[in-house]
Parts: structure tokens; C-alpha cells; sequence
């Protein structure tokens, strides 16, 4: 016999969770106290909202399910962002949450609040403890299913009582869940049916979103890719999927995405879509999106095939499982790699005609030659993490990602506050990497908080603030859009940045000088511990090129 | 398609998009569900949250006790009736999805109405109430309560027969339904 939470702890060392994040409360009492003696690393957050997105960020860095703990009530209601984030980007998370007692649920008790129901909307799937004797099982299930299929978060809501209770814990063995047996092979006929269809396509593009990281299939897709010479793009959450720079490598698509992606999509005559969804910063105006394609389109999550745009073939499964049969198979259709040569020309045309560009300047440090200085500074190899907004946009386009799981960003929900505490969650789980994260003035208020967490517990995020003093890109769409009539996207100029940094034992930077950056970028990421860099670039600065709300892609402009 | 290596042409132009269509008739959806808390809710919100409209529905329980149906009917000319199946299939308490082929199907409602029915009126609603098969479980002076099984349509063609007498009130179960021949539904 043993308490419950004793063997919460148990199910996470068999679950092979090394590290949590969360805060403890009233209701999760019991919880905290098996903590003392589980053997599991807990880093105490200072925001539960922090310790969601800090899960986030070691799940999407390491690939691993990150696991988040919140008392009752707030600190339930306070990792709601961080669940439908982790929804909206198929993050594996699994939440445990901390409920009143049994007797005083429904009866408004003191920080009662209905987890349950709140966040019905925003998992994949949740659990209501009603017996103690059913914790372990709902916890090894929670792993499978936040883990398994399109990943998604998963949440354990423990009333107090039931979590101190003693039970009869015996492993468990096995997870069957009647109603959840997600497909991961891919249909053989589907399959080749696809790969004749590229075989004899003439304007091929091979689109990937988050769902070829999610699926660790980058090595496959890449395969395929250079099988022939089939162009690639990548959305928002893809980036690392393929390896860019590379010759077949168009850059990212969708609202600010390249001109070369976005016109190779318009013209294309086969659109491959692999683990993407077509979201509408995809796609524009949904009416006269690619309308020259014919569409393969590859997903573990069957709702998503045809739910906004009808696929021609449809293949549901694992993409790591379907890429690697889907080559060898275009292999054996024996195509012709001459019949690319006119689309090769097309496309080598947009790329010297519409190179992403911006007028550089000597007098100010322009906030994309900001991200450019990190690359440098970085030589590319690190975790970028970022928060939401122009900057996020412009690390998207100039940081070049060549490998899966070094881009660490909120891109379904665009969770501003996302930043910080992602950057450490992937520090946390990739310690011998550089972690960095480029956001901005505005964003890192969100959740700056979490600067006390890194300093108390040593985790070496270098933060690089593209400091502008405005709500970046809701100012840019007030200029675009609304006339210039500027409303609350003026940060002003507080608070200062460098002594924020210090008050939570960082270390702290301004920097002004476009002409030593690089080199001040360097010394800061070489500088022991979190470090927070202010870097003032340009204030009134557009993000560029870019698809207006509801245009075509074919009419993107800047 | 053909096997593997086979030069067998294939023009883009052959390839058509099936789903995604409205079929523009009632569909009869059977979804079998794990009896656990908060099933219904997880349904009823999914189709609130992806805009999808339920015409009527039944919730009960099976032969097998940790098992509950819900029988739940919407009009395919209003949603692509595969993407709702495909998210309700998502909910991990469903275990099976049934889209009823009308021809195959067996459907029943039970519906109560409370009609206006004096002097020469009720004689007039009995002989209605006898014609579909109906039956009077509550009289007074002034109304009778009817019941009437049947399938949706006729239920509605009850109710378009009754309403002219003064329809007081009236209560509908939702359709639940089962599929024709041995197999399970």
C-alpha cells in the first residue's frame, strides 16, 4: 500500500520523466510532498503559466512529453494559455492539477474552480480523478495519448483527498484505450497512387508543417526531397524540417512567408502536403489558394484531410512511416527528372527577383539585421526560441534552421509570454545546447517573471530583446490597415531592461551599436548564466513581404 | 494503380477530390460512447465549438453497462458530414461512429402533445390520434395528452394534423435508431 501521489511518482519514473515543472497550492499539497522524496527534478516556476509553456519548450526541444504541475483553482486557470497553445501546436503535455476535496467539489470552495470543465475544450483529451485507485492508470494513459497520434496536451485533475489516499499500487502493464487507436501506417495503395501523381506532376512543391518534426521524420522528408529535385517549403512551425539554407529550399510559406514559396504554391500543379493543415496564414484567401494544384495530403489526424481544403489523395499515418515508402516508391515509378528543368527556371527566377530584403542601415541596428547578428554571432547553431509578433516573424525568415527541434515558437495560438519561459523549458531539457530567444519589448513582460527561475536555478537562457517601444506588429497593421491612427501600441520606454535583469541576478546588456554587435552578441552568449540583452533597433519598421488578411497569396506585397 | 514500377500513366487531371462534400440529406449518427464523466459534454461541445447544428438528440444507456448510445440526427446540406464524424472520432471516450444509411435503419421517436380538444373538437383528434397509430394518456375537460411513436417525419406530420386544434404543448425524444439485420449496429 502506498498514497496515491507516492505512486503518481512511481508512474512518472516508469514513464521516464526526469524533470517537471510546476507550483504547489493547497489542493496539490499531498502532491508536493511525495516530490520530497520521488528522486524526480522539479524546477519551481514563478508563474504556472510559465511552468506550462516552460513544459512546452522541453517538449518541443527534446521531442519528450513535458509534464507541468498546478494546484487548484488560479493555478489551474493559469496554465490554460499553456493548454491550448500545446492544442493548437500538437505539443505532447501531460498537466496535473490539484482539485478540493470530494466532499466540497461543486459547493464553490475555497479556490474551487471547474478544471474539468474549463479546459474540456483545449486538451485532447482529460481525466477526472473519482477513486483513488484509478490514478495510476490515468497516468500512464495521459503519457500515451499526450505522446501517441497527433501529440496534444493531456489533463489529470486529482481532487486532494483521493491523491492522499492509500491504494494497492501495482504497475501497470499496458494502456488499452477502446476508444483511441490512432492510424500510423499509411495506406500502401494511397501511398503509391501519390507517388506516381509526383512522378508525373511538372510544378511539384513539397509543403511541410510541424507535424514532420512532430513525427521526427525531417531525415525522411528530406529524403524524398533530394530523391529528385523537388522544391520545399515549410510553414511557421515546420521550419527545421528541412534543411535550409539548401538548394531546394524555397523558405518559409504563408503571410510572411517568401515570395518564391508563396508564388511556387500558386502555380504549382501538386501540392504534397506533409503534417500540415492549411491553416488560413497559409493559405490567404482559402477561395483562390493554389488553384492549379491537385493535393496529396499526409496526416496522422484524419480531421484535418479535406477540412479546408479537399485532398485529391489522402493518405492518414505517421509520416515516418509514409515518407520512406512514398520514395522508394517514386523511385520505382521511374520519374523523369528533366521534366522539373522549366519549374526549376520559374522558380530560380522569383528567388534573384524577390530575395527577402530590407534597407539596411548604418545609423541604427535594423531589427532583421538583429536576427541576422545572431545568426552570425550563433553561427546557427543553437535552440532559438521566440515570442509573437514582428520579431517572431523576422527570426523566422533570416534565422536559418537546419535542423528539427531548434525552434522553439507559439505559431497556432501566438501566445505572446510564450518566450521566456519555452526557452527554458528547452534549456532545461537540451543542456549542452546554446538556448537562445529573440523577443521583444513587449512579449517578455508577458512572463519576465521567469528570470528568477532561471538565475535560482542556473539555466542559462541568453534573451535578446528587439526593443522597438511598440506593440510591433499590431502597430504595423494599424498603419497597413487602419489609417496610422496608433492605439495602445506605444510600450513607452519602461521598464529598463538591464536592471530588471540584474534584480533577478541576470546579467544584463544594452546594446545600440549596429557596428559591434555580432561581437557583443557573442560576448553575451558566452557569458556564464541567463543573460538579457535590450537591443534597440529601428522603431517603425514593417514586416515584409506579406499576404494581406484575406488576399491571395499571388498579391502579397512589400 | 498498378504495381510498383509500372510506367502506367497517371494525368493530374484523373484526380478528384471526394470528401469534404454535403450530402444535403438528415443524417442519423449512432455513436457509441464509454459511459464516463463528462462524455456528453465533450460531445455537445465539440459540435458547439466547430459550429456543427444537432437537429435532435438521445442519450441511453446499452446492453453493455459501461457503454452508452447516442443517437444523434443532422442535416447534411448545413456540414461536410465526414469532418464531423472524423472529430467526434477524436474524442477518445468514442468508440464508434455509426452514419446511418436511412434504407438500412430503423428510427423511432416518442413525442407527447398536449392538444385543445372540446365539444366537437376531440372527436376529431381521436380519429387523427387512431390514424397514426397514436395514443390518449391524459383527458380532462378541456385537452387531451397524446402519444405518438414513429419516425421523425411522421411525428412532424402528427404535429402539423394537431396543431390547427391548439397545440398547448408538446415534448420529442430525438430519434434513436438501429440498424436492419443481425449485425450490430
Amino acid at each position: 500500500m502506498m498514497r496515491a501521489v507516492d505512486a503518481v511518482m512511481e508512474c512518472l519514473a516508469a514513464e521516464g520523466v526526469d524533470v517537471v515543472f510546476g507550483y504547489p497550492g493547497g489542493a496539490n499539497l499531498p502532491t508536493y510532498d511525495a516530490f520530497v522524496d520521488a528522486g524526480i527534478r522539479h524546477v519551481l516556476v514563478r508563474h504556472e503559466a510559465g511552468g506550462g509553456h516552460a513544459a512546452e519548450g522541453y517538449a518541443k526541444a527534446s521531442g519528450r512529453v513535458g509534464v507541468v504541475f498546478a494546484t487548484s483553482g488560479p493555478g489551474a486557470t493559469n496554465i490554460v494559455t499553456p493548454l491550448t497553445d500545446a492544442m493548437m501546436d500538437s505539443v505532447p503535455l501531460v498537466a496535473f492539477t490539484g482539485q478540493v476535496r470530494t466532499d466540497l467539489l461543486g459547493t464553490d470552495g475555497f479556490q474551487e474552480a471547474d478544471t474539468f470543465g474549463i479546459t474540456m475544450p483545449i486538451v485532447k483529451h482529460s481525466f477526472m480523478i473519482q477513486h483513488p485507485g484509478e490514478i495510476p492508470r490515468a497516468v500512464h494513459e495521459a503519457f500515451h495519448i499526450a505522446r501517441t497520434g497527433r501529440p496534444g496536451p493531456v489533463l489529470i485533475d486529482m481532487p486532494t483527498d483521493l491523491t492522499r489516499a492509500e491504494i494497492d499500487y501495482q504497475p501497470v502493464g499496458d494502456v488499452r484505450l477502446p476508444g483511441y487507436q490512432p492510424t500510423t501506417e499509411g495506406n500502401q495503395k494511397q501511398i503509391r497512387l501519390a507517388a506516381k501523381a509526383l512522378a508525373n506532376a511538372r510544378r511539384p512543391v513539397l509543403y511541410a508543417g510541424g507535424g514532420v518534426i512532430n513525427a521526427n521524420a525531417a531525415a525522411e522528408l528530406t529524403e524524398l526531397a533530394v530523391s529528385d529535385r523537388l522544391p520545399v517549403t515549410c510553414t511557421l512551425m515546420g521550419l527545421g524540417a528541412f534543411p535550409a539554407p539548401h538548394a531546394q529550399w524555397l523558405g518559409m510559406l504563408g503571410m510572411h512567408g517568401t515570395r518564391t514559396a508563396n508564388y511556387a504554391m500558386d502555380e504549382a500543379d501538386l501540392i504534397v502536403a506533409v503534417g500540415a493543415r492549411f491553416d488560413d496564414r497559409i493559405t490567404g484567401k482559402l477561395s483562390e489558394f493554389a488553384p492549379r494544384a491537385k493535393f496529396v495530403h499526409i496526416d496522422v489526424d484524419p480531421a484535418e484531410i479535406s477540412k479546408n481544403i479537399p485532398a485529391h489523395i489522402p493518405i492518414v499515418g505517421d509520416a515516418k512511416n509514409i515518407l520512406p515508402r512514398l520514395t522508394a516508391e517514386y523511385r520505382a515509378a521511374g520519374p523523369d527528372a528533366e521534366r522539373l528543368a522549366g519549374w526549376w527556371e520559374r522558380i530560380e527566377g522569383w528567388r534573384a527577383q524577390h530575395p527577402l530584403r530590407y534597407e539596411d542601415s548604418d545609423a541604427e541596428i535594423k531589427p532583421q539585421y538583429m536576427v541576422e547578428a545572431l545568426y552570425e554571432a550563433t553561427g546557427g547553431d543553437c535552440i532559438l526560441a521566440s515570442d509573437v509578433g514582428q520579431h517572431q516573424m523576422w527570426s523566422a525568415q533570416y534565422f536559418h534552421f537546419a535542423k528539427p527541434r531548434r525552434w522553439i515558437n507559439s505559431g497556432g495560438l501566438g501566445t505572446m509570454g510564450f518566450g521566456l519561459p519555452a526557452a527554458m523549458g528547452a534549456a532545461v531539457a537540451c543542456p549542452d545546447e546554446t538556448t537562445c530567444l529573440i523577443t521583444g519589448d513587449a512579449s517578455v513582460q508577458m512572463n519576465s517573471q521567469e528570470l528568477a527561475t532561471c538565475t535560482e536555478n542556473g539555466i542559462p537562457v541568453k534573451v535578446f530583446i528587439m526593443n522597438n517601444g511598440y506593440l510591433g506588429m499590431v502597430r504595423q497593421w494599424q498603419e497597413l490597415f487602419w489609417d496610422r491612427r496608433y492605439s495602445h501600441v506605444d510600450m513607452g520606454s519602461w521598464p529598463d531592461f538591464v536592471k530588471l535583469a540584474e534584480a533577478y541576478g541576470a546579467t544584463g546588456m544594452r546594446l545600440t551599436d549596429k557596428s559591434t554587435l555580432v561581437a557583443d552578441m557573442r560576448k553575451a552568449i558566452e557569458t556564464p548564466g541567463p543573460v538579457v540583452v535590450d537591443v534597440r533597433v529601428t522603431r517603425e519598421e514593417n514586416t515584409y513581404p506579406m499576404i494581406a488578411p484575406g488576399a491571395a497569396a499571388r498579391d502579397m506585397v512589400g | 494503380m498498378g504495381e510498383p514500377g509500372t510506367k502506367e500513366l497517371l494525368t493530374l487531371e484523373e484526380l478528384e477530390a471526394s470528401s469534404g462534400v454535403r450530402t444535403g440529406r438528415k443524417h442519423i449518427l449512432s455513436i457509441l460512447v464509454e459511459n464516463k464523466p463528462g462524455v456528453l459534454t465533450r460531445i455537445a461541445g465539440l459540435f458547439a465549438r466547430r459550429g456543427f447544428n444537432i437537429d435532435t438528440l438521445a442519450v441511453g444507456p446499452t446492453d453493455d453497462e459501461r457503454l452508452s448510445r447516442i443517437t444523434l440526427t443532422l442535416d447534411g446540406a448545413m456540414h461536410p458530414i465526414d469532418q464531423v464524424t472524423k472529430q467526434l472520432h477524436k474524442l477518445v471516450n468514442v468508440i464508434k461512429i455509426r452514419d446511418l444509411e436511412p434504407a438500412d435503419t430503423v428510427a423511432r421517436e416518442l413525442a407527447l402533445f398536449k392538444v385543445t380538444a372540446d365539444g366537437g373538437a376531440r372527436g376529431e383528434v381521436m380519429q387523427i390520434v387512431e390514424i397514426f397509430r397514436g395514443k390518449i394518456i391524459d383527458v380532462t375537460r378541456r385537452s387531451v395528452i397524446i402519444e405518438v411513436t414513429g419516425t421523425w417525419e411522421k411525428v412532424e406530420a402528427f404535429e402539423r394534423m394537431v396543431r390547427p386544434f391548439g397545440l398547448v404543448e408538446m415534448a420529442r425524444t430525438g430519434e434513436i435508431a438501429i440498424s436492419r439485420g443481425r449485425g450490430e449496429t
